[in-house]
């Protein structure tokens, strides 16, 4: 890639990227985990020298914040919160995706749904989080219920547009073959509709995911008692580091989780025949 | 017996004017038999298909099958082989012929029957043109059915492929007795498959020549006795094939054996 210049011969071009890579290549395992693995520690190892040389209370080393983690869990702190913030992540992202993809298939589908309600979905995508979050509390008040439908309603455009795009590009000549062959509508939408959508559903889910973690955090820091979210301001107030880098990491980690052992493997399973 | 009669089919063209695609078209094809259409490109052929087929219901007139609207049993094949590309080839023709044991059975069976025994469980994507339309015409014999529609669907296929598919095809009509209505704009394809064949006038198609083809079976399409029925026609008919060679280059009339 860093070849180009210099070289106007296409066979020079070709061959140079391989003789310049050759004497520098390292002799590692290639295999993906391996990798992971490697770019996790050497940012342990970022940390840690950079814990070391300014030896400051804003930044505590690896080893306290992993104290405050093993800490936290023991006195059961951070498992409630944890569960707490993740059951309004779930609960928001399944309604998100839900009404989302629904309305997106819609506008999609039909050009008079498209027409009427692209204005609102703009402004939707527009609206900052906080000002959602602000409303949904005073027009809902300070409870689960508005918070989650705050997070919902942040969610829901960037679902729509997504989930637009891939019902407007919905093989029609496929859908005529279940028409044709009379297929019930059930199995018409799942094993024929749904299936040319599942790269922009789990576009979305992905998307979504990362999205709603960070302004769940946020609701909860404004309007609950309870919540990683709530625990991070607590932690602020009393200049917590350690407390907040404990929690975010689990937090992280958790998130992390989730992609490698549910989207990732998901998604390989939907597009398993595009390979 | 299938009883089509359509007054007039009408569509908005790409610029939004409307354009009369079909008109008076009156058609009847016996139980078991196996009927080609043929016409020049853009007399409506696909159009009569659609309609007949239930797609396209914006239509004056009807179409009955043993006198009741075309329901269950119709098979499809369209002029691409459209199977799902993330269904295997098995569970793409499993797709409409049911999930029971039988039906799981006769796929397998029909399949195997036509060699594609190999890649049941191969994604479409993976097979050549020839074999994706195998699947094609698997999933559209499954269902058994009493209708089968086709619509050109051994275009842009090589010639052995092309009559390979043909042969299996008029095997599978015979065993099945399905009732067929191939659409075609080639003239000796349409003499090699159909007991009958009906020319379609130019835009707004309507049948001008119903002829029965009493040729022996089997037919090849490159045969003597199909390009002796083609030689014949052509002399007898000259404007009705000049309206039909006008249409693109794989006029009936050309000399390619």
């Amino acid at each position: 890639m860093s070849t180009r210049s210099g070289a106007n011969d296409g066979a020079v071009l070709r061959l140079a990227p391989r003789r310049a890579r050759g004497p520098v290549r390292l002799r590692l395992p290639r295999s993906d985990a391996t990798l992971r693995m490697l770019s996790l520690l050497a940012f342990l190892a970022a940390w840690q020298i950079a814990a070391a040389v300014l030896q400051s209370s804003a930044l505590p080393t690896p080893a306290t914040v992993f104290g405050r983690v093993v800490e936290e869990t023991v006195s059961l702190a951070l498992p409630a919160h944890l569960g707490i913030t993740l059951m309004r992540v779930a609960v928001s992202f399944a309604l998100a995706m839900a009404i989302g993809t629904a309305i997106g298939i819609a506008m999609g589908r039909w050009r008079s749904v498209d027409v009427l309600l692209d204005g609102w979905l703009v402004l939707g995508l527009n609206i900052p989080a906080l000002v959602t979050i602000i409303l949904c509390y005073v027009w809902f008040g300070l409870s689960d219920t508005a918070a989650v439908v705050a997070v919902a309603v942040n969610k829901i455009p960037t679902v729509i547009v997504t989930v637009r795009e891939g019902a407007r590009a919905i093989d029609r000549r496929l859908l005529q073959v279940a028409q044709a062959y009379r297929l019930p509508r059930w199995q018409t939408l799942v094993r024929v509709y749904l299936p040319q959508l599942y790269p922009w559903l789990t576009a979305a889910a992905r998307s979504g995911l990362s999205l709603i973690w960070k302004i769940v955090l946020v609701v909860e820091l404004l309007g609950r008692s309870d919540g990683i979210g709530f625990q991070l301001n607590m932690f602020f107030q009393f200049f917590d580091i350690a407390g907040i880098l404990a929690y975010t990491l689990v937090f992280a980690a958790l998130v992390l989780l989730v992609e490698a052992v549910a989207l990732r493997p998901l998604e390989r399973r939907l597009n398993h025949w595009r390979s | 017996m299938l009883e089509i009669d359509i007054d007039r089919k009408r569509y908005a063209d790409r610029g939004g004017s409307p354009h009369v695609a079909l008109s008076g078209l009156n058609l009847q094809v016996g139980d078991g038999e196996f009927a080609c259409v043929v016409g020049p490109s853009g007399c409506g052929k696909s159009t009569l298909l659609n309609v007949v087929g239930g797609l396209d219901g914006d239509v004056e007139g009807r179409v009955r099958l043993d006198g009741e609207a075309p329901g269950n049993g119709v098979g499809f094949m369209f002029q691409e082989p459209r199977l799902m590309p993330w269904l295997s080839v098995l569970d793409n023709v499993l797709l409409v012929a049911g999930r029971s044991a039988a039906a799981k059975a006769r796929a397998v069976d029909l399949l195997v029957a036509m060699e594609l025994g190999d890649v049941l469980q191969a994604y479409p994507g993976r097979l050549s043109g020839g074999m994706q339309r195998r699947v094609a015409l698997a999933r559209a014999f499954v269902i058994e059915p009493k209708l089968l529609l086709m619509d050109e669907p051994f275009v842009s296929l090589d010639v052995p492929t092309a009559n390979r598919l043909r042969a299996m095809l008029v095997e599978l009509w015979q065993r099945c007795r399905s009732t067929v209505l191939f659409v075609t704009h080639d003239l000796r394809e349409a003499l090699a498959l159909g007991d009958r064949v009906c020319f379609l006038s130019g835009a707004p198609g309507r049948v001008v020549l119903d002829l029965a083809v009493t040729l022996p079976r089997p037919r090849a399409a490159d045969g003597t006795a199909v390009l002796e029925l083609q030689a014949r026609l052509l002399a007898q008919h000259p404007g009705l094939l000049a309206g039909l060679a006008s249409g693109n280059g794989c006029a009936p009339g050309r000399d390619d054996g």
